[in-house]
């Protein structure tokens, strides 16, 4: 069985584990790390988007193996000193989650997607989050929120 | 009217139609941030697939490719063989313990409520259904034994089509046959209504089968100690399930205990008694292990209930001045292979709703529930609502078509005056309050109607390509399901009332206690901000406990737009009885008569003195007990039963526009205005949140959704790839305000906002697809309106043939 070295929410672990395990399930069922919910088995709803590297990625569509000496950030390790990052502070405000379960992914991407875009349209953020599904709000405040932590973002970029 | 009564409704109390703004100094009506909030955000969740037992092994049933066969042969035996498994079982192995779903809604005389087994023994129905299990040390093992189990099929035919399903000699999903039930309603002469009717509209409305696809699939987790059992599931139903489950499987009620953790949406989908609950339960009581059960995606779309499913003919009579005669509507429902909780019951809840907020002389229904070799339906947001508003808001706006006149002026002729309320519909139901007026013409106002109508003249004079739509729909629903006596009267087995209660805890915090069971709803928040203005305690030390029957120990928990309507009220009312405990308390202490006594700001306050005591006071020298008056309890913890006497109606005009190319047949949602009025608000944060998803819901069910099956009975949208849910991509921002008419119904004057949004904006949104069309000859677009679909109706009328 392979032997894998992954570092998650700055936390290192040597972990044996079958080639055909998925991160998603080495997170949850190993490490504990149950922040990161499954929504689907297609790739296709984003619940369970996490940094991989800096970069988001659908963790069920990423085997344990391939994330091998790789640092990964969930929902769990977003946070410093005890508070919350900006755009979960913004999802908060904005009232961004009813049922939650879309949560730690919707933040996830939208993160990443201000990588590209500081300062993104409405447009921009619509098909940026066009990868992460959520049934309980029609987008409308998470769109509010992902603009909000944008501002923060850059705010604390500018004045850190 | 009670202090309490004065202080929460009294000076809110808005003239019709109007908001009041809030006074500053109550939480109802603030949008408070939710308490909810931080725990999910960060991760600290406790969805049901999240949890651990100690020994805990896992199960994974083998479901049937066949939609419907003969099972002649499961061999486990081999499976049994692989590392890691525990244990092997077909339906044979259960059939003589696991009993019948249970069907908690026979809706007529003649309901047919054909057996349900958790697992298959002899026959499966329908695709997905479960044959056989392996329960192993954990979910790839499981998987991988899954394979190894062998099962024969004796095909039989797959009954696909409903009006097929009808024929006589055609094949049975049953020996009983595929007729499962039929009702029918009528109020007053409806032949006579039709006879001679200068205007008929005479229309057949096809409503999909829809996947409800709540974010969360489902997760159950079973465990026993050997005398008593704790099952936790992804259920928006605790305290029903217990009972449920203890009538199905004969595990004495007081000896299992429900819970419902985080569960990550429900819409309806949750509200069931699940083959895979029974299931677990069984398998931890023959091995004595925690048993736990995660569905997949692919699983889910195959064997959580799905929705809709009615083939809809409606006729409607008019004078030609458009004002509306009678009203007939012939359903037939797709009921599935089984009746599931409340199956039958979802079509009967439309039954009142066709007239909708119109005026009439005479209506009729007639219902036909349809046995196929499908998964079941039943409830899904709004549930038989959503339907029967889709097809009285569809004709209205061909009854304009006729007519030749604006599509809101035919529903102004016809609809009830807001000083018209009280008013009793004829179909029986007496809506307390409402103005139609005022939440149309605020919504006019935000869309900028005549405005867009005169763009949509501009591009029919000049034939542009791409058509401006406008779709209107004034919906009403009946809400806070339901008043018990009512609900006895349709035969549904249970009451429909709410339990909450107030622990004063020694500190002078407070735990309320809900019988509602929330998953999404922001329960937590608002009825911590009912409790704060009734007992006048900082919303920060209230806390909202639920979703355990151990810990809430009754409770009818959370669909129909119930929650706030019955459950809030219960927790107000409970609140209530807190007080007067605490003002005998309170006299004692300071020495006066209770009537003294006036309550101000969480106080007792001895008029004309300085002397008080808070309630938070009150509460630790309950606790201490030290010097209580004759007959007073050391608590003051009081909890209350609220059984409403009617049903709620809350009402709204949502108005869209959409631009058709019809050279392709795409569809663009320009505008989309909302204006609600759910009576008074508690937290309008939420309230708009729930408007907000519940118009995504509408949109996608009018654009974007189906569950297709083939002719074989296979589901070919049994993943999130194939079966469309919009994303942020698909969807425009939209616009949301309310109107304020409180309910009369309930001390807090509000409505209920669940499903508001669902059942307003389906209609919307394909009559403003329709009306873009109109010009070209098109009178129909089958949902979804997908461009194939538009592109094809658009051609069809070409060649001169109506789609």
């Amino acid at each position: 069985m392979p032997r894998i070295t992954i570092t998650v929410d700055g936390v290192r672990y040597e972990e044996d584990v079958e080639p055909r395990l998925l991160l998603v399930h080495l997170l949850r069922e190993r490490l504990g790390k149950t922040g990161t919910p499954i929504g689907c088995d297609t790739s296709n709803c984003g619940a369970c988007t996490v940094m991989l590297d800096g970069r988001s990625v659908k963790s069920c569509s990423v085997l344990a193996v391939q994330a091998d000496g790789c640092d990964v950030v969930t929902i769990e390790g977003l946070g410093a000193d005890g508070s919350m990052h900006p755009m979960q502070r913004a999802f908060h405000e904005e009232h961004a989650l009813q049922c939650g379960y879309c949560t730690p992914g919707m933040v996830m991407a939208a993160i990443d997607l201000l990588r590209d875009d500081p300062d993104p349209s409405e447009e921009t953020i619509r098909h940026g989050l066009e990868g992460n599904l959520c049934r309980c709000t029609g987008y409308c405040n998470i769109v509010r929120a992902v603009k909000r932590g944008a501002q923060e973002m850059g705010r604390e970029v500018r004045t850190p | 009217m009670t202090e309490l009564d004065a202080g929460l409704v009294g000076e809110q109390i808005a003239e019709s139609g109007q908001i009041a703004e809030p006074d500053g100094r109550g939480e109802i009506g603030r949008a408070r941030r939710r308490k909810e909030d931080a725990r999910l955000l960060t991760g600290h969740t406790r969805w049901t697939d999240n949890l651990q037992q100690p020994g805990m092994v896992h199960v994974m049933f083998l479901r049937s490719p066949m939609a419907h066969a003969r099972i002649t042969r499961v061999d486990v035996s081999a499976a049994r063989e692989l590392p890691g498994v525990l244990a092997a079982y077909s339906g044979q192995d259960f059939a003589d313990e696991q009993g019948s779903l249970p069907c908690a809604w026979p809706v007529s005389e003649d309901i047919v409520i054909p057996d349900h087994p958790p697992m298959a023994v002899s026959e499966v129905r329908y695709v997905g259904e479960a044959v056989a299990c392996v329960v192993a040390s954990d979910r790839y093992r499981a998987a991988d034994a899954l394979e190894a189990i062998e099962v024969d099929y004796e095909p039989l035919p797959a009954v696909m089509d409903m009006h097929d399903a009808l024929i006589p000699g055609s094949p049975k999903v049953h020996e009983s046959g595929n007729k499962a039930f039929s009702a029918t309603i009528t109020s007053g002469d409806v032949e006579a209504a039709f006879r001679d009717a200068p205007v008929v509209i005479d229309r057949t409305y096809i409503q999909q089968r829809l996947i409800p696809s709540a974010m969360e699939p489902r997760a159950v987790l079973a465990s026993t100690d050997g005398d008593s059992f704790t099952l936790w599931s992804s259920t928006q139903i605790p305290h029903v399930l217990r009972v449920m489950l203890a009538v199905t499987t004969g595990i004495p009620e007081h000896r299992l205990r429900v819970i419902a953790p985080d569960v990550g949406g429900g819409f309806g989908s949750k509200l069931q008694v699940t083959a895979e609950e029974v299931l677990c339960l069984l398998l931890t009581r023959r091995l004595g292990r925690p048993v736990k059960w995660s569905e997949s995606r692919t699983e889910g779309n195959l064997t959580v209930h799905h929705g809709r499913d009615q083939i809809q003919h409606i006729r409607l009579a008019a004078e030609a001045d458009g004002r509306i005669r009678g009203l007939r509507v012939e359903l037939l429902a797709d009921m599935g292979a089984y009746l599931m909780l409340v199956t039958p019951g979802v079509p009967m809840l439309g039954s009142s709703m066709f007239n909708a907020i119109y005026k009439m002389d005479a209506y009729e229904f007639a219902c036909t529930g349809v046995f196929t070799t499908k998964m079941p339906t039943d409830a899904y947001r709004g549930a038989g609502r959503p339907e029967a508003t889709y097809a009285i808001e569809r004709v209205m706006d061909e009854l304009a078509a006729e007519l030749g006149i604006d599509p809101l002026e035919a529903r102004r002729r016809n609809w009830i005056r807001h000083d018209e309320f009280p008013y009793t519909t004829i179909s029986g139901l007496t809506y307390d309050s409402g103005n139609y007026e005022a939440a149309t013409e605020r919504a006019m106002a935000l869309f900028g109607y005549d405005k867009l109508r005169a763009e949509q003249v501009d591009r029919r004079d000049r034939g542009d390509p791409v058509q401006l739509g406008i779709g209107v729909s004034t919906y009403t629903e009946m809400c806070g399901l339901a008043p018990s006596r009512m609900l006895g009267m349709a035969n549904y087995g249970a009451g429909g009332w709410e339990h909450g209660s107030v622990r004063m805890l020694p500190t002078g915090k407070v735990e309320v206690v809900t019988g509602t069971s929330p998953h999404g709803q922001g329960h937590v928040t608002s009825w911590s901000q009912i409790a704060a203005d009734a007992l006048g305690v900082p919303f920060d030390d209230i806390t909202v406990l639920h979703g355990d029957t151990a810990v809430a120990h009754k409770g009818m928990d959370t669909y129909g737009s119930r929650s706030l309507v019955i459950g809030g009220v219960a927790v107000l009312q409970a609140c209530e009885k807190v007080k007067d405990k605490a003002r005998k308390l309170a006299a004692h202490l300071l020495e006066c008569s209770p009537d003294d006594l006036e309550f101000e700001a969480g106080a007792f306050k001895v008029r004309g003195t300085g002397a008080s005591r808070t309630i938070q006071e009150l509460a630790f020298a309950a606790f201490t007990a030290h010097d209580l008056p004759e007959g007073v309890e050391a608590r003051l913890d009081a909890d209350a039963t609220y059984d409403p006497e009617n049903y709620s109606f809350p009402h709204g005009t949502h108005l869209c526009a959409v631009e058709v190319d019809t050279e392709t047949g795409m569809i663009r949602i320009r505008s989309y205005v909302a204006v609600d009025d759910v009576g008074k608000v508690v937290n309008p944060l939420i309230v708009e949140g729930q408007v907000h998803g519940g118009i995504a819901q509408g949109v996608a069910q009018a654009l974007f959704e189906e569950a297709v099956y083939d002719a074989d009975g296979n589901l070919l949208t049994a993943t999130m790839a194939d079966y469309l849910l919009p994303s942020a991509a698909d969807l425009p921002a939209f616009t949301t305000d309310r109107t304020e008419t409180p309910s009369t119904g309930n001390p807090l004057g509000v409505k209920g906002v669940g499903e508001a949004g669902t059942i307003a904006s389906t209609p919307a949104v394909v009559n403003a697809v329709v009306d873009a069309l109109r010009p070209r000859g098109v009178h129909d677009v089958q949902m979804p309106c997908t461009p194939e679909r538009v592109w094809r109706a658009v051609q069809g009328a070409r060649g001169g043939a109506r789609s």
